[in-house]
Parts: structure tokens; sequence; C-alpha cells
């Protein structure tokens, strides 16, 4: 059957895709403005700066200071991934294997901190972890320890206060994944004899390792540029890539100096994105579909 | 538009067009310093009085970190700014890079008789604070570290210590902790300075980055000796803190009035830099907050009482303890390049 162009439902499809660009050109606009100018402003200058120039690029790769904080961020990244991964899951286990009501009061719990500002956390932390700080007055007073622990100004202390400000990204999408495994898998399990434990790892967890992904992807991502938390509980050592940006826009007065590494850590992310887009389709986890 | 908001914009548009006449005809300038209680204490002190004195209208503006506003607006070819309160490194720097007016002292006559090591071409010293060796009471209830040499002794003074996350004034420190006298820290020895901070690193709990992270970490008793700005060690003793500093081989350090090159005002600028450094509202600071006049003719003033005078950096007989920061080092290449070179050194 042949279809003209005038045939009714062909108007329609066109009348409805010419809506959708209409609803969605404001958020375009503001992603445009927002993000896609911001950004290639910023790699503009970190090549441009009376003529081309790649000095600042060649500071960023030649000198070992880069490349320590670089590999410090890559770590404290990671450390924090996994803590928050082994911390996160359970208690998304338990949220979507309770009643809803608890199930409520679990993901109000997991997200309240998010209405507290990082500052003030860190702060909070401070008071709890430093020297003459609640925990080790606890194990002094409990005789466990004669001599304070070193708990912060360092990067115990950072990757603590890290994963608590993360952990609600890695519960989250941990929880969302869970919801959608339908539960009379685990019982199909059940009724062909395999265990509690051997229906998890056999059904459970591999269903849940999108949600897994998400959760990691999302906590490493946002723990690479993580400033204040560093800059606070770090003792001046813990140097992360975010800190080398502003020190050196107050070290070399240029905005392109700071610019180079800000694009080296951006495309040092894009490059994990890249690699995890092999193993998993990320339209999948982002979107949630 | 509705016939109503149309009426507003038409009002305000009036307002700023007659509000702009006003002021041209009454001179003003757009003075910038940094904020808070130090601000608060200047309009007080210096600023309203300079105000009422000249007849102009002094309009505040107030930003952290000045130096990135100035190279922009300058840049830009059209300031907006033009007296500016900032560490007086940027002052120099600015100059060299042609972004500070040079001065003419013929006509800030209060500043040609502050002594020359207060001025530059492109700045006037505004007001004193200092890098001071602070401890805890309850660590050291007598024989009170006096000295770098003691900071760096850690088998006569046990302690957690804690030193500023820059180099300025920490590398001053170092080489008085080293021997070198006061008065004979620069051209500064680099390589001398950070060999004596090698030394030392192992034992540092904190490198702080803010003023107030240095107070808390005496406070809480994170650290038990450390450097800090004198006004946050008095302020914690005035808590009732059982802490104290001392001014010996303390680093004098000060922020500088300059004016912005281009500045829209130029000529009522120069007006207010005189006034700002008059002795006597020079002398009026001191009683707001806990910083010292940068014209050290206000202690002649006899507005400061002895006891009050004794508690400041800028004081004759302090400043005779303390050592002179000079800025001029900080911004010439040799300065820049230690600066780069604290990064490595941390990091290390």
């Amino acid at each position: 059957m042949k279809r003209s162009v005038s045939d009714p439902s062909e108007q329609h499809r066109r009348r409805e895709n010419g809506l959708m660009l209409a609803l969605v050109s404001p958020a375009l606009l503001v992603i445009l403005l927002l993000i896609v100018l911001p950004v290639g402003w910023l790699v503009w200058q970190s090549v441009y700066q009376d003529g081309f120039t790649l000095e600042h690029y060649r500071r960023v790769f030649t000198e070992a200071i880069y490349w320590r904080s670089f590999a410090l961020t890559f770590e404290i990244s990671l450390a924090v991934t996994v803590i928050a991964l082994l911390l996160g899951y359970p208690v998304a286990y338990l949220a979507n294997s309770v009643p809803k009501g608890w199930s409520i009061l679990i993901l109000s719990l997991v997200v309240l901190p998010f209405w507290t500002s990082v500052l003030v956390r860190a702060y909070a932390w401070l008071a709890l972890l430093q020297r003459s700080g609640v925990i080790n007055q606890l194990l002094r007073y409990l005789d466990v320890i004669s001599e304070p622990l070193a708990l912060v100004h360092n990067t115990f202390g950072t990757v603590v206060a890290t994963v608590h400000i993360l952990l609600p990204f890695m519960v989250l999408p941990l929880y969302a994944t869970m919801q959608k495994i339908p539960g009379d898998l685990m019982q199909a399990g059940a009724s062909l004899g395999a265990s509690p434990a051997l229906t998890f790892v056999r059904v459970f967890l591999p269903l849940s390792l999108p949600g897994v992904l998400a959760g990691c992807t999302m906590v490493f991502v946002l723990c690479l540029g993580f400033y204040i938390t560093p800059e606070l509980l770090g003792g001046g050592r813990t140097v992360m890539v975010s800190m080398l940006v502003s020190r050196n826009v107050e070290l070399y007065n240029q905005f392109g100096a700071a610019s180079a590494v800000a694009v080296v850590l951006l495309l040092g992310v894009l490059l994990i994105f890249a690699v995890v887009s092999r193993f998993v389709a990320l339209d999948r986890i982002l979107g949630q579909k | 538009m509705t016939t109503r908001t149309f009426g507003l914009g038409c009002a305000v548009a009036g307002a700023i067009a007659l509000g702009g006449t006003a002021a041209a005809a009454a001179e003003q300038i757009t003075f910038v310093s940094q904020g808070g209680a130090y601000q608060q204490a200047q309009t007080v002190a210096i600023l309203d009085p300079s105000a009422k004195k000249l007849g102009i209208t002094i309009n505040q503006d107030s930003i952290p970190d000045a130096w990135p506003a100035i190279k922009t607006q300058v840049g830009s070819g059209k300031p907006i700014w033009d007296v500016v309160d900032t560490p007086t490194g940027y002052c120099l720097r600015g100059g060299e890079q042609g972004l500070i007016e040079k001065l003419d002292f013929s006509r800030i006559p209060n500043a040609a008789a502050m002594p020359e090591a207060y001025r530059s071409p492109y700045s006037i010293s505004y007001e004193f604070y200092s890098s001071v060796l602070a401890y805890s009471q309850k660590t050291f209830p007598k024989d009170a570290p006096n000295s770098w040499a003691d900071f760096w002794n850690v088998k006569k003074f046990p302690g957690r210590r804690a030193l500023r996350n820059h180099p300025i004034a920490t590398l001053e420190a170092a080489l008085m902790a080293d021997g070198v006298a006061p008065d004979k820290l620069y051209p500064l020895d680099v390589d001398r300075a950070f060999k004596k901070l090698e030394e030392i690193k192992p034992h540092i709990t904190v490198w702080w980055t803010s003023g107030a992270q240095s107070a808390q970490l005496l406070n809480d008793g994170e650290v038990d000796i450390e450097m800090a700005w004198n006004g946050r060690v008095s302020a914690l003793a005035k808590e009732g803190a059982k802490v104290a500093f001392t001014y010996n081989q303390g680093i004098l350090q000060s922020t500088s009035l300059c004016i912005l090159k281009g500045a829209p005002n130029l000529d009522t600028a120069v007006k207010f830099l005189n006034e700002a450094v008059d002795p006597v509202h020079q002398a009026n600071l001191p009683l707001h907050i806990d910083y010292g006049p940068g014209n050290p003719k206000a202690f002649e003033t006899g507005v400061i009482k002895p006891e009050r005078a004794a508690q400041l950096p800028s004081e004759p007989a302090n400043a005779a303890k303390q050592a002179l920061m000079s800025y001029a080092w900080w911004s010439s290449p040799a300065g820049e390049a230690a600066e780069k070179r604290w990064a490595s050194f941390l990091q290390k």
C-alpha cells in the first residue's frame, strides 16, 4: 500500500515530531548555553593564549606533581566506589525486600543527608574524627587505645567523608534496579531446589548488575571532582585534581593553566565512560529503560 | 508588557538617569576590600570619616580575592572600581603588568611621610597583620616556644604542629629557624628554606589553608604549636581558649591600597588615598579590629592607648622583633618560582 504525503497518520506523526522538538528545545538551549559553550570556552583557553600553545598541557604531562595528583584522585575515587558499593548494596537490598513502609523509611534515611550542605558535613566529620573528637575519646574511654588515632587530616578522613556524601548515589540506582527484578524469579529458583544463597548469586546478583554499574559510575565520576572534602579533611597533603585546578588559577594567574587540568580530567572521565560502555549499554544505565 | 510594568520601567530608568547626574555632580569613588568584620571596622574607622571630610561618596564593594577581577576589569578597558585594598603583592604585580596606576606621592603627603619600606610606586600600606608562632598553653604551660628554632625543635617542644599550606611567610620562618636574622632574609635563599622545611615536614600534622582552620586546629587541641595570623589567635584567647602567641620572629605582612589603571574617578581616588592613611583615621582602625595601622604615625596620635598598642603587630617595639615581608621579592621572578616549587615540595 502506498502512503501519500497527505496520509493522515503520516501527518500526525510529523506534527508529533515537531511538537517533541519544540518541547525539548528549551532543554537543548540550556545545555548549549550552560554546558557546551562553557566547556568549549574552557578548551579554547587551555590552548590559546596570545596564540596557539600547548604549554599548559606540556606542564600537566611532564611535571610529576600532576601525575601524582591524578593517580591519587583515581585511587581515592576507586576506594570510595568500592566502599560505597559494599555499604550500599545491603542497604538497597534490605530496602527492596522489606514492606513498603519500611523501605520508604530506609530510603528517607539514605537521602536525608542531602539536605545538609557538603561543607557542614565535612565539619561534622572533623568533630567526629579529630584527635579530641567523639570517636577517639570513646576509644580512649573504653581503653581500646592509649594514644588518639590519626583519623583525619589525611587520605583516610577524606575517603570516609566522601563515602558518606556519595552513598545515596550508590543506593538509589541499586534500589531502582532491584525493584524491577520480578520476585517470582526468586521463587522459581527456590522451587527448583536452590538455596537462598545460590538463588541470590545465580539469579538476583546478575540481574542487579546494571544497577551496580550505574551506581559505581555515578560515585566514581562524582568523586573525581571532589574539592571541599579533601581540602578540609586532607590535611593539605591529599591534593586531588580539583584542588590543582584552583591552585593553578592562583599560581599562574591564567585560566588556561587551570583549564588544561580540567580538560585532562574531563577526557579521563570520557575515557572511563567509553570503556564502561563497551561492557554495558550506557543508555540503559543512565536511562533506566 | 502591561501598562503598569511599562510605567514602572520608565520610573526606574528615570531614577537611574537622575541618580547618574546627581552622582556626577558630587565626587565619588568605588572602594573595594575583603568584606566581613574587617570591612565593617574600616567603614567606621576610616571610610565614613574620610567621606565626610572630603565631601565625597564612597561606594563599597567586597571580594575575597580581588586579583582576577582587577585583571578582568582593567583588561576590558573600562574598570568600575577605583581603589582596592588587597595583599601588597598583588599591587606590585599589577603595577608591573600595567594594571595599577603609578602613584604621585607629592599629591599624597600622608603616604610620603611614611617609611619607604611601607610603600611602593604603586601601593601604600593600609593595615598590618602578622604570621606568628602560636601555641597551646595547656601543652606548654611554662617554657613556651619563642622562636622558629623552637618550632623546629621537636625534642624540646614535643607536640603536634601545623604550618600554612603556602610558601609566603613559611619560607621566611624556615630560614629564621635555620639561623638567618629577621632583617637579613631577602633575597630568600630558597634552596636553604626548602631544605629546612624537609626537616620539619614529617612532624607537620596539618598544612592549613584558611585562617578559620588554623584557629579551629589550635582551639580543638588538634595541634599544639603552629604558625597562625595574630588576629586569629587573639580572637581565640579573647573567647577564653588557653592559647598564646609571640611576636618574636613574626612575619609582618600588609594589605595595601592601590588604584586601578584607568580608574573612572582617578582624581578623587588619589585624594581618598591620602585621607585613608591619615594618622588619626589609621589610629581608629585597631579600636575596632585586631589589625595594626599601616601608617606608623598613628601610634603618635594618642588615640591608641599604650596597652592596646602593645597588642598590635605594627607597634614599633613589636615591629622591631619581626621580619618585614618583602612583597617586592615575592613578586619577582625568583619569588614566583618559589611559589610554584611549593606544590612539588608538599606532594613529594
